[in-house]
């Protein structure tokens, strides 16, 4: 912190500025129209993903819009000098993938992004939140943000998980227990053994939804999975020894006895694979589970319960388990790593896709989609009927043509099953990628855990 | 970002009673690839305001010939999701330039105050006796006065205080915005980098 104003918001140092070509165009021209240059270019990062297509990336982007705001990214960043993974280039991706994958993301940063997942971060230690283009032009101009103190949230996840029952399904159960506005104005902390023991993509997914529940961010304290996953990347940025980083890093933990402003406690052994049944985050269940009758407890539906049940073709008390789908997406920036894929893989491996259902398979960058083919989970997907694409946001908000019929089913590893976000009129079912996979082979909504026990003799 | 005043403010208002509305509703994704502010009024709640046949919506809100005002009343988590700003522009660019509701997701209250836009919190039970009043009579009126911190219902005189943090207060009541007064501190700033040990 730089400075703190009575009765105002803090001026907040930026240690690292992801941007990307939706929500950074107006800020730049801000600058210009100021006359100033952005004051800290290294600190900045740039990459294409939410609106570039997923197929023939060599071609011309066909929508005049979206090149035109890819191409002002580019020119923006060679303008000012900030380093820039576009499309083709090696490293291009999601931008919450890239960064940690590629070592931007370290333990104890302060990181923003023009996106509200920018919490994704958050797994590794770090103060990370979303930001408007009002603010990211603040930072570009002076590395600095204006921001009131949030309050703190404690969320505890005692026990061990479920076969079948993934971080995707942790995080859906809370934000199903606590409500899509339940943590809004808090930070999270998640901790517990059922936390700790998570991998660092795990622990990602995690922290990427607590923009679901309404936080700005939501982290995890570094330990030594967090410290291995660093060791083992290619890379790390801005850190000129990484074992002395680490010894640093260690104290990056809140004090035995902090104070939170809440505090909730978990059992991840209540938790079972989770589906949305409606139009926010918060109107998720377990797979087997029936629709509740209301949104309010013992009183008649709220007129938005009712309105997003119309727009789903749902009614309350409904079972979902065996209603047919029409498309699958896995990737964006909450289910677009490698293990997503490999979860994914474990269940159509020596199966078919279903032939009432269309796949979009798209990994969450190049890194990615490399890593795919290495392992030889590319040749499983085709070998089961699916087409893998190339890298970017995709279907999660369908700015690029991978968009869901109007009325159409999908059954989704992201996280936002708002209306229309994949598409004017597309139904979205947010669930996990074993969850996705079993509904890709089924062809309808399937437990995953009847496929699991079944492949693994 | 904008310079906007924004002082005293008297109008009819809009209601929309409906809880959760997210930034994908008030602006959809697809409207997203524009490069500059302006404009995006016209796309605003544009899936609720258009049919799938392109044609206007009859049974939405915006689209009552006898609905209009400068002051959106909505319903609590209202701004909810994507963190993008072109939500507030869109709002703004319509013609609001005031939201209340009991309750809003934090990056659209920022994004808001950022624009000139101005998110009022009343509470729930105050918000639900708004709703109906405007329902029952659309010429009702609602004046804000944003040095006092008061929203008056003008019929009937009633009146509710609403909070808003000292420095975003002035800087709207001045036209100021964050960009200059961070600017103004760069020696700080540069300072702060030179001592810092953590993550060099």
């Amino acid at each position: 912190m730089v400075r703190s104003i009575e009765d105002g918001p803090d001026v907040l140092y930026i240690d690292r500025h992801f941007i990307h070509e939706v929500t950074s165009p107006q800020a730049f021209n801000g600058l210009k129209e100021r006359g100033i240059t952005v004051f800290r270019p290294g600190k900045t990062l740039a990459t294409a993903d939410h609106n570039i297509p997923t197929q023939n990336q060599h071609l011309q982007i066909r929508d005049e819009l979206s090149r035109n705001q890819v191409e002002r990214l580019s020119e923006n960043c060679k303008k000012h000098g900030i380093e820039l993974f576009g499309l083709n280039h090696s490293k291009n991706g999601i931008v919450h993938v890239i960064g940690p994958e590629l070592g931007y993301t370290l333990p104890g940063m302060t990181i923003v992004c023009g996106d509200s997942h920018t919490s994704t971060h958050g797994a590794f230690g770090t103060i990370a939140f979303g930001i408007g283009t009002s603010e990211v032009e603040m930072v570009l101009a002076t590395q600095c943000i204006l921001q009131q103190k949030p309050k703190k949230m404690k969320i505890t996840l005692n026990g061990k998980l479920q076969k079948g029952v993934t971080s995707k399904d942790i995080i859906m159960y809370i934000i199903s227990e606590i409500s899509a506005s339940g943590a809004t104005g808090y930070f999270v902390e998640y901790c517990g053994q059922a936390i700790t023991s998570l991998s660092m993509e795990a622990r990602m997914t995690i922290c990427n939804m607590s923009i679901e529940m309404g936080a700005r961010g939501g982290l995890i304290a570094p330990d030594e999975i967090t410290f291995d996953y660093l060791r083992r990347l290619p890379a790390i940025h801005d850190v000129e020894n990484l074992n002395k980083a680490i010894a640093d890093w260690k104290n990056l933990k809140s004090d035995v006895g902090a104070v939170f402003d809440k505090e909730l406690v978990f059992d991840a052994a209540a938790i079972n694979p989770m589906i949305t049944y409606g139009t926010n985050p918060g109107m998720g269940m377990a797979i087997d589970g029936t629709i509740p009758l209301s949104d309010a407890k013992d009183e008649k539906p709220s007129a938005s319960f009712i309105k997003s049940l119309d727009y789903m073709g749902f009614k309350p008390g409904m079972k979902l388990i065996g209603h047919p789908i029409d498309y699958v997406f896995i990737g964006s920036c909450t289910n677009g790593r490698i293990e997503d894929f490999r979860a994914f893989a474990e269940i159509i491996k020596g199966r078919k896709k279903a032939e009432n259902v269309t796949a979009l398979i798209v990994p969450g960058s190049k890194r990615v989609e490399e890593q795919m083919v290495a392992e030889g989970l590319t040749e499983i997907y085709k070998s089961a009927g699916f087409e893998v694409r190339q890298p970017g946001c995709s279907s999660c908000l369908a700015m690029n043509e991978d968009k869901i019929p109007v009325g159409k089913y999908a059954v989704s590893t992201s996280n936002r099953n708002f209306e229309g976000r994949q598409g004017p009129g597309a139904r979205t079912l947010l669930a996990s990628p074993l969850t996705a996979a079993a509904a890709a082979i089924i062809g309808c909504i399937t437990d995953p855990r009847n496929l699991i026990s079944n492949s693994k003799a | 970002m904008a310079k906007v005043k924004f002082d005293i403010l008297e109008s009819t208002c809009v209601p929309l009673p409906l809880e959760n509305v997210d930034t994908d509703q008030i602006i959809p994704a697809r409207f997203l690839s524009a490069t500059s502010r302006e404009g995006f009024g016209d796309n605003l709640f544009r899936d609720w305001r258009y049919l799938k046949n392109g044609e206007k919506n009859n049974d939405f809100i915006l689209n009552n010939p006898k609905v209009g005002g400068k002051i959106l009343v909505a319903g609590k988590n209202f701004g909810s999701g994507s963190s993008r700003e072109h939500a507030v522009w869109a709002i703004f660019d319509y013609g609001f330039r005031a939201v209340i509701s009991s309750f809003f997701a934090d990056i659209f209250m920022n994004n808001s105050l950022n624009n000139g836009l101005l998110p009022i919190v009343v509470s729930d039970e105050f918000l639900q006796k708004l709703q109906e009043l405007i329902r029952k009579d659309l010429s009702e009126k609602v004046r804000i006065d944003l040095d006092k911190q008061s929203l008056t219902i003008l019929s009937t005189g009633e009146m509710v205080k609403f909070s808003i943090n000292s420095y975003k207060k002035e800087c709207l009541l001045k036209g100021l915005d964050d960009i200059d007064f961070l600017l103004s501190m760069k020696s700080q700033i540069t300072s702060y980098e030179k001592n810092k040990i953590l993550v060099k």
